[in-house]
């Protein structure tokens, strides 16, 4: 059976309207013979037959509109069997020339990142960095305008230094110095500090450690200034009047150790969250917690409680090369720890000189709440820690 | 001076005094107009009518309010001669919001939909069809309207030419074509861009009536106008007048004019429509001594009124930047 | 190079122009007051007495009627440089050009080649309001059997049109009116002829990719200028084929910045800096750290006042605060 459509003659065609039938069905048709009269916007119109035939049935009648590919009727050819059937809707059938294969690319159908209600907004570089250093984007802060970009990805991984300096909490580094400054005038003008310093044996801390890490998995493998930590929040609680906050001149010794961990910012600057009760952390959860505030720092998303609680401060990691320093107290702390560099050393031992790993520790302590005996005594303690690694 | 034989204009004492009062209304602020340019004051193009003045003042002389003008970016002169004041026109042109077009337009766009002056187009021969289709509009809805479009010669050499003089003569449209033959489509001579110079030509290849006017001569633009207008009136669908004239200053401010000898400009200069009407009109006592100064002084206090006004004008606020894009209340799609 | 020399954008093309004539006999340029008025922007200026009304010819004002003809000379072996005085005039030969310089190769099955090229004025900056002032490359630029190029620097205004001429294909050159009296060094002499189709790099950056043409790059670049002092670090991407246009080069820099602004004098509603924002969007969406940025003309005729105007196109303001609020700081 052949249909006979409502022919396009013309792009611009899309419908048109019979005005007569020129055969009826049972009429012998031939291709080429006229067999039906269509009104179109532009004139009326004779339409052909492209197929040889008896005419079957009709489908639209005279004054109908319809679209172009409309089946108008069918055709039998010599052989078919007359239709008993039902006779076809008129209905379009596919008129338009199928969809040609494009041969421009067509860019990948990328899947639909727009991201579900309470979704992070995330841009898409930074979805993708966030796959690639393995950092789960709902854990990520958001940036200015609640969105993460690239820098909040890679600030989040801990990722190495991007050339551009970030800014804690939206204060900028002008306001930061200013900041820094003012505590530490404020510091230097109030604050009587003393100083008691004294050169420590790291050495079975170190071996400790690498032995540690060697039976550790990579991802757990621990930095010296984690035990160091918990050792200086260990004998810092054995000494409370290097623990607290001094204010409108009264003393509050602290009942944990909020340790302050002075952190150089990308760009310039330092500031000094707390590991709060780093006391009752274990190494790993110490390790864990100075990432995600070095993280966090560098991206600039502390919590205001890890900028105001910390009871004492830990500076200078063994970063950079000084054998030792004489830090200034953050006010209204009382007491900070200032570790120098590791160095070997020739160091006596039972009257015979061995090479020896060696941190000068210093400790700047408030002689209006202690004075220099007891820093000694913190230090002594903190020494015997240390050569107890595995302790702690 | 000669009066055309089949004048039938009533020059009165009025009506010479007003038609010197009209070109020295024109030659006075395009005067002026340089100077501003010069100041900085106005900016873009500023094409002067500076010699063609006859023109604007003789055809609009046929006009009624009711009729519509259609102009060029030289219409400054077509502008005031239709009656737009001299204080919105300078407006305008320092592109202030008090101006005609609210300084959207500047020098090349006055219009004044309630004088009918549809504007100054500067796309050569962009009038043409605009003016076709004001005279269908008046002619479907039975309005006894004239609809007058002035353009240059070198529109002549456009397809949009051709298109309108077929379209009005095809549907009898009552349009007023005229050309101003200034001789020169910016720099190119009309010999070098026309293989036919004479224009009129055209208009009759497309059988409408058309004429050759001598354009210095402001009663002999009146006359042909008055003809021609009473001709589209009575229904005999569209006239042509090729109006003969010459602009003294340059195409535009910035124009080295290497294109044109000055003896040729001075040769035309003798020809000065204003000179010479004045002349002529005191000759047959039709302009009295002393009136030429009065009509001067009257006019000088006119142009520094509006040169006062445009200064003092408002600029538009950059917050109104959008606005007219389209009608406010068709609410049209803001990107 | 053989020594650089200073010479501005319109003796670049006037330069240009001559080299034409000189080097290739089939080579005319015609369009109205090319002649004797010098070019409306007087490029060129001298070349009617140089090469005489057989090649330097002054048409009358019919824009349909030359460019067509300037397509049946190249069908018939001439080498036509046509100079529409500006884009807003241009639309009187569009038929010409779209239906005709754009098909013809396609319509006769590879039979027939139109080594058309077309120079236009275009842009908008010196107070000629609606109908002198418009950026309509992109209308162009939308043409399949086109190219269509935006010389931006001396340089290219040089070297573009020689490479044109010896393309088989219609190429459209758009000269923004406001570079005609830029200067800079070119060099003294050799083969001045530089590709047209592909973007350069005009400042190295990391931070965000600016990506314009024509008129709108000495804007960026001053734009990229402010930037550097707040430690914001552009890289510029002149286009300079606006069709095909160079994807490699856009989203090579956009991989290293992640961010992209087009700054665009046309309107911005479907404007080159649509299609370039979607390409982008198509090519680079993994790379993108912000929202590509437009900075466009408003969406109003030019208006003629100088602050209407200034506020409806593209300036060094708009520019460094699109590239702030991509990086949102």
């Amino acid at each position: 059976m052949i249909e006979f459509k409502m022919p396009s003659l013309g792009a611009d065609m899309d419908a048109g309207t019979l005005v007569e039938w020129l055969k009826k069905p049972g009429d012998a048709v031939k291709r080429g013979d006229i067999i039906a009269v269509v009104d179109t916007q532009k004139s009326a119109i004779e339409i052909e037959v492209f197929a040889d035939g008896i005419l079957d049935r009709l489908l639209v009648e005279p004054g109908q509109r319809v679209p172009v590919g409309t089946v108008m009727a069918t055709i039998r050819e010599p052989g078919d069997l007359a239709d008993a059937g039902l006779p076809p809707k008129a209905v379009p059938s596919s008129a338009s020339p199928p969809a040609a294969k494009s041969s421009a690319p067509v860019a990948p159908a990328s899947a639909p990142l727009v991201a579900a209600r309470g979704e992070p907004r995330a841009t898409p570089a930074a979805r993708r960095r966030a796959v690639e250093l393995g950092v789960e984007i709902a854990s990520v802060l958001p940036g200015p305008e609640g969105v993460i970009g690239l820098g909040e990805v890679e600030a989040a991984a801990g990722a190495r230094a991007p050339a551009k300096p970030q800014r804690p909490g939206g204060i900028s580094f002008d306001e930061m110095r200013k900041a820094i400054g003012a505590a530490m005038a404020r510091s230097h003008r109030e604050i009587p500090h003393y100083y008691v310093s004294s050169t420590l044996d790291v050495s079975p801390l170190m071996a400790w450690l690498e032995a540690e890490n060697t039976r550790r998995p990579v991802p757990e493998r621990l930095l010296y200034a984690a035990p160091l930590i918990r050792a200086v929040a260990r004998a810092l609680m054995d000494s409370p009047e290097l623990n607290g906050h001094y204010v409108d001149g009264r003393y509050d010794p602290a009942e944990h150790v909020n340790l302050g961990i002075a952190v150089a910012m990308r760009g310039g600057g330092l500031i000094a969250p707390a590991i709060l009760a780093a006391e009752t952390l274990d190494l790993a959860a110490i390790m864990e917690r100075l990432r995600d505030l070095v993280a966090r720092v560098r991206g600039g998303r502390l919590r205001s409680s890890e900028m105001t609680a910390g009871t004492a401060t830990i500076t200078n990691l063994g970063e950079g090369t000084a054998d030792s320093l004489m830090p200034l107290i953050y006010p209204p702390q009382v007491a900070i720890v200032g570790c120098g560099r590791i160095v070997e050393r020739p160091w006596i031992v039972d009257g015979k000189i061995e090479a020896a790993k060696l941190m000068t520790v210093t400790v700047a302590g408030d002689h209006r709440i202690s004075d220099g005996r007891r820093a000694a005594a913190f230090l002594m303690n903190l020494d015997k820690l240390l050569q107890s690694p595995e302790t702690l | 001076m000669r009066m055309p034989d089949t004048q039938k204009v009533h020059l009165s004492r009025e009506h010479a005094a007003e038609l010197l009062r009209a070109m020295l209304l024109i030659r006075r602020f395009e005067e002026r107009c340089a100077a501003l340019y010069s100041a900085e004051k106005i900016r873009g193009f500023l094409h002067l009518y500076i010699g063609q003045e006859a023109n604007a003042v003789g055809i609009m002389q046929a006009l009624g309010p009711e009729d519509a003008v259609v102009a060029t970016y030289r219409e400054h002169g077509h502008a005031l001669a239709r009656g737009l004041p001299p204080s919105e026109v300078m407006a305008e042109m320092f592109g202030k919001a008090t101006g005609s077009s609210r300084g959207r337009g500047g020098s090349m766009h006055i219009f004044d939909a309630k004088r009918r002056f549809y504007g100054g187009n500067a796309i050569v021969g962009g009038g043409l069809p605009l003016a076709v289709g004001l005279a269908l509009a008046d002619k479907m809805q039975k309005r006894c309207r004239v609809t007058c479009c002035f353009f240059g010669e070198g529109a002549a050499a456009e397809g949009e030419f051709h298109e309108s003089l077929n379209l009005a003569a095809l549907w009898k449209l009552p349009v007023l074509f005229v050309c101003e033959n200034n001789r020169y489509a910016m720099g190119t001579a009309i010999e070098r861009s026309e293989s036919v110079i004479e224009i009129a030509t055209h208009a009759r290849s497309y059988g409408i009536g058309a004429e050759t006017v001598d354009g210095m001569d402001v009663v002999a633009v009146e006359c042909a106008a008055r003809k021609a207008t009473d001709e589209i009136r009575a229904g005999g669908g569209p006239r042509f007048l090729e109006n003969r004239t010459y602009r003294f200053r340059a195409h535009s401010m910035f124009d080295a004019e290497l294109y044109r000898s000055k003896s040729e400009v001075e040769e035309w200069k003798k020809k000065d429509p204003i000179v010479l009407f004045s002349h002529w009109a005191e000759a047959t006592g039709l302009l009295a001594a002393g009136r030429q100064e009065e009509i001067e002084a009257g006019i000088m206090r006119d142009i520094e009124g509006a040169v006062a006004h445009a200064e003092q004008a408002p600029w538009e606020p950059v917050a109104d930047l959008l606005s007219d894009v389209y009608t406010p209340a068709s609410g049209g799609p803001t990107s | 190079m053989t020594g650089g020399r200073k010479i501005t954008y319109r003796e670049a093309v006037r330069e240009a122009l001559r080299e034409a004539l000189t080097r290739d006999e089939r080579v005319f340029l015609m369009g109205e007051d090319v002649g004797r008025y010098g070019g409306a922007y007087a490029c060129s200026m001298g070349l009617l007495a140089e090469f005489g009304e057989e090649r330097v010819r002054d048409t009358p004002l019919s824009e349909s009627g030359f460019v067509g003809a300037g397509i049946g000379a190249a069908l018939g072996g001439m080498r036509p440089i046509v100079e529409i005085m500006t884009v807003n005039f241009s639309l009187l030969a569009l038929d010409q050009i779209v239906n005709n310089a754009a098909t013809l190769r396609h319509m006769s099955g590879g039979q027939l080649s139109v080594p058309l090229v077309i120079r236009m004025a275009t842009g908008a900056g010196r107070q000629l309001a609606a109908q002198h002032s418009h950026s309509l490359e992109c209308w162009y630029a939308h043409v399949p059997g086109l190219k269509v190029v935006a010389p931006a620097t001396v340089a290219d205004a040089r070297g573009m049109l020689w490479t044109a001429l010896c393309d088989p294909d219609p190429v459209v050159i758009f000269e923004h009116a406001a570079l005609y009296n830029d200067e800079s060094e070119v060099a003294a002499g050799g083969d001045l002829a530089v590709d047209i189709a592909s973007a350069a790099v005009r400042r190295q950056g990391t931070d965000a990719t600016l990506v314009t043409y024509g008129g709108s790059l000495k804007k960026s670049l001053a734009a990229a200028e402010v930037l550097a002092k707040d430690g914001i670090s552009c890289e510029v991407v002149d286009l300079r084929s606006l069709r095909p246009l160079d994807d490699r080069t856009i989203m090579a820099s956009v991989a290293k910045t992640h961010r992209a602004i087009v700054v665009d004098e046309g309107w911005r509603t479907g404007s080159l800096a649509a299609e370039i924002g979607t390409r982008t969007m198509e090519q680079a969406f993994f790379d993108l750290d912000a929202p590509v940025g437009r900075v466009c003309s408003a969406e109003v005729p030019i208006p003629y006042p100088k602050h209407l105007e200034t506020a409806a196109t593209p300036q060094v303001d708009g520019i460094v605060a699109a590239v702030r609020g991509a990086l949102r700081r």
